[in-house]
């Protein structure tokens, strides 16, 4: 009995000092760890899934790798910790998870009351459905008294339910909380159409038995900015993992490439050469090595490399860039000015 | 001191002292929590609820639209909890009565099935058991386009079974009252016949007025036009059947593999409380000229059920908490619902404060009602 009380004196005083602690910026902390925690998918093909090697692969993951070059130096000083749809924002505010890159939605109810912030957008998204080719629909909005599969997670419950009270129609919802079990149920036929991010679409599609039998239909139903979320009241370590991301959409605009940014290291461009650190002081203004941006590049290239090995053409998913093309090719990937 | 070293004493200071630091370590928490959410400028309290919901929620046992409030959808979550849970409970509880006996059976085949069947539920996850129902139902039966008409009005797909609805149009408040009214009379009749039965020593035909007092007023009703119904026969839409009363794979793999999971906890309850009544109450009602089955009906079962009632308030507790397992198969129970709400708002410490509230609260009303139970029919010993 003595021992027992003791044990929960100690607990007790154990939480009162976790309560008082967390002094230190998230720089300082990730820094004196030695490693960037990045909070990510459970296992979405071309987001963030491991290979056959057990190595994360993704466009998330990439996004987790540059912030840890920026950091580091070296972009494999991350740890992956795969977050459930329903706890990734607890993760974060509790300072489990340093940075959350989970294909997340920025809306303005997140930002204002879950106590974090959201950086640039990394992949402009929107909500869609996908049914079989063999149903003969053209667009959602002939799938009215359909059944509807989806995950209980984001907004896409929400997003559907106003798509169809917009125009007027009613709809059977069926919503399971185990991506596999929702991907099941939707080829097995008990639901026409399945709903979610139209990247997401694409990695469902892209796992299916004949992913040809499948089409993602036209309308878009909602606008899903994907960002990376850290917590709030730290502005540097949100400038770090903003201008990581930007970094990347800049060098894709000034042509810098996992291959040749040695190469530009001996750029005669000024923009270059204070991107790469080759001259004025940049990094140290974030707290970080000036080579940072020279680190961001070499471990994952560009933008565009990014996303092509991913989630672009030649992958599974088969994505065209759309509106992630850059800002002077159509699209609205644009980077403020490094300088 | 002297009062130190009394036993009485020093039992009150302990619990107090107990209590206090529980209390302490609670309070803590609290505090911690709450400063560190404002510190983060993190909402907090329970304003969602009265928001508008914004979703769709298809199975609901109490009626839901997209524009109800949160709180009304966190409802429906409970209605739906309960509304699986019991019928699990009623379900699993006749058949493991069926199958406990059968354990006891002398016939080794039935003894041996029943073995295996308890056996093989209570071994293997339930979780396991969801998905493999909820597997089966979707993938072996066909999708709704090529769903099978079992009977004029009646389809079985893997969207579920769709049956044809009664409407009332009217004399739906005659049909209640003469369902209530034979229903009491047949309560009546059935415990003066019994009582007349007991004191006489001669059997009358207690059960069978009882049985004519429940249904005679109904079909009279019926025969006279008292209740017209109006049937909605589902028919084709361009998807799926619109129309009808529909019966979800998610509702029923969820209710088949509750039920069955408790059916086994029951029958083994139920076998170790018959084991448990003396052998000579077999024998002796064998000296009376009792059959087997009257001997059990009417002898071992009622002593048995005073050992079995507390035991089967906890499989009813389990059954009540397991029905969470929802979620994994699609059913709309409470806790999908609160996930689907934690993650519009945000707010999860609150809504698992809600979740866990209502199990707490559900939970305890049925201890309750069980220990009420277990107290009328326990021995009374004067």
């Amino acid at each position: 009995m003595k021992q027992a009380l003791l044990s929960i004196c100690a607990a007790a005083l154990g939480l009162a000092a976790a309560g008082s602690a967390s002094a230190a910026t998230t720089l300082e902390t990730v820094k004196a760890r030695g490693k960037l925690v990045c909070g990510v998918s459970l296992a979405t093909p071309g987001f963030a899934a491991p290979d056959d090697k057990g190595r994360m692969q993704g466009f998330d993951a990439d996004i987790c790798r540059s912030i840890a070059a920026a950091v580091f130096g070296d972009g494999d000083k991350v740890e992956f910790v795969p977050t459930n749809i329903n706890t990734r924002f607890q993760a974060l505010q509790s300072g489990e998870i340093d940075v959350l890159s989970r294909q997340t939605t920025h809306t303005f109810s997140r930002d204002a009351s879950l106590g974090l912030d959201f950086g640039p957008t990394v992949f402009y998204d929107g909500q869609g459905l996908m049914v079989p080719k063999s149903l003969g629909v053209s667009s959602a909005k002939e799938l009215t008294e359909a059944a509807i599969c989806t995950l209980p997670g984001t907004t896409t419950a929400q997003n559907i339910s106003d798509f169809f009270r917009a125009i007027n129609g009613k709809f059977e919802l069926v919503v399971f909380e185990s991506p596999d079990e929702n991907r099941a149920a939707f080829y097995s036929g008990r639901c026409e159409a399945i709903t979610s991010d139209r990247s997401d679409l694409a990695s469902i599609r892209a796992v299916a038995n004949n992913p040809a039998d499948y089409i993602v239909l036209p309308e878009t139903i909602s606008k899903e900015p994907l960002a990376p979320a850290f917590r709030q009241n730290d502005s540097q370590w949100g400038d770090i993992v903003s201008w990581s991301v930007w970094m990347l959409m800049a060098a894709e605009e000034k042509g810098i490439t996992q291959a040749n940014v040695d190469e530009k290291l001996k750029s005669e461009d000024p923009d270059v050469q204070r991107m790469l650190g080759a001259t004025e002081e940049l990094g140290k203004m974030l707290g970080l090595d000036n080579k940072w941006g020279y680190n961001v590049i070499k471990s994952v290239g560009n933008y565009g490399e990014v996303f092509e090995r991913n989630v672009g053409e030649g992958t599974k998913l088969g994505l065209t860039r759309g509106p992630n093309a850059l800002w002077n090719a159509g699209g609205l990937i644009y980077s403020p000015p490094i300088r | 001191m002297a009062f130190l070293h009394d036993m009485r004493f020093r039992a009150y200071f302990y619990q107090i002292v107990a209590i206090g630091f529980v209390a302490l370590v609670g309070w803590t928490m609290f505090a911690t929590a709450s400063g560190n959410l404002a510190k983060q400028n993190i909402a907090t309290g329970f304003d969602f609820l009265t928001r508008p919901a914004g979703f769709v929620i298809t199975e609901s046992a109490i009626a839901f639209e997209a524009t109800d409030t949160v709180g009304r959808a966190i409802l429906v979550g409970i209605a739906n909890t309960v509304k699986v849970s019991l019928l699990a409970a009623i379900f699993g509880t006749v058949l493991g009565l069926g199958v406990g006996i059968a354990r006891l059976s002398h016939n080794p085949l039935l003894a041996r099935l029943a073995l295996v069947y308890v056996e093989l539920l209570r071994n293997v996850p339930l979780l396991l058991y969801l998905f493999l129902w909820y597997s089966l139902i979707i993938l072996i039966l066909p999708p709704v386009k090529q769903a099978f008409h079992l009977l004029p009005g009646v389809y079985l797909s893997n969207s579920g079974l769709v049956v044809p609805a009664a409407l009332v149009e009217s004399g739906g408040l005659a049909l209640v009252a003469c369902l209530v009214g034979g229903a009491a009379a047949a309560l009546v009749i059935r415990i003066t016949s019994t009582r007349h039965r007991v004191a006489t020593g001669r059997s009358n035909h207690g059960g069978l007025i009882a049985l004519a007092a429940l249904v005679v007023p109904v079909l009279l009703l019926w025969l006279a036009n008292g209740v017209v119904v109006n049937w909605d026969f589902p028919t084709a839409g361009k998807f799926r059947l619109t129309g009808g009363l529909h019966v979800r794979p998610e509702f029923v793999a969820l209710l088949f593999g509750l039920a069955l999971s408790v059916s086994a906890n029951v029958a083994e309850i139920v076998r170790a409380g018959i084991q448990a009544v003396d052998k000579g109450q077999w024998e002796a009602s064998a000296a009376l000229g009792l059959s087997r089955g009257k001997a059990m009906r009417l002898v071992v079962l009622p002593q048995a059920l005073r050992i079995i009632i507390p035991p089967l308030t906890n499989t009813y507790l389990t059954v009540f908490k397991n029905s969470s397992l929802a979620i994994a198969i699609g059913y709309p129970d409470l806790v999908m619902v609160s996930n689907t709400v934690m993650n519009q708002t945000g707010q999860a410490i609150e809504t698992i404060a809600i979740f866990m509230g209502v199990y707490l609260a559900l939970s305890i009303a049925i201890s309750l009602l069980m220990n009420w139970y277990n107290a009328h029919v326990a021995l009374k010993e004067r």
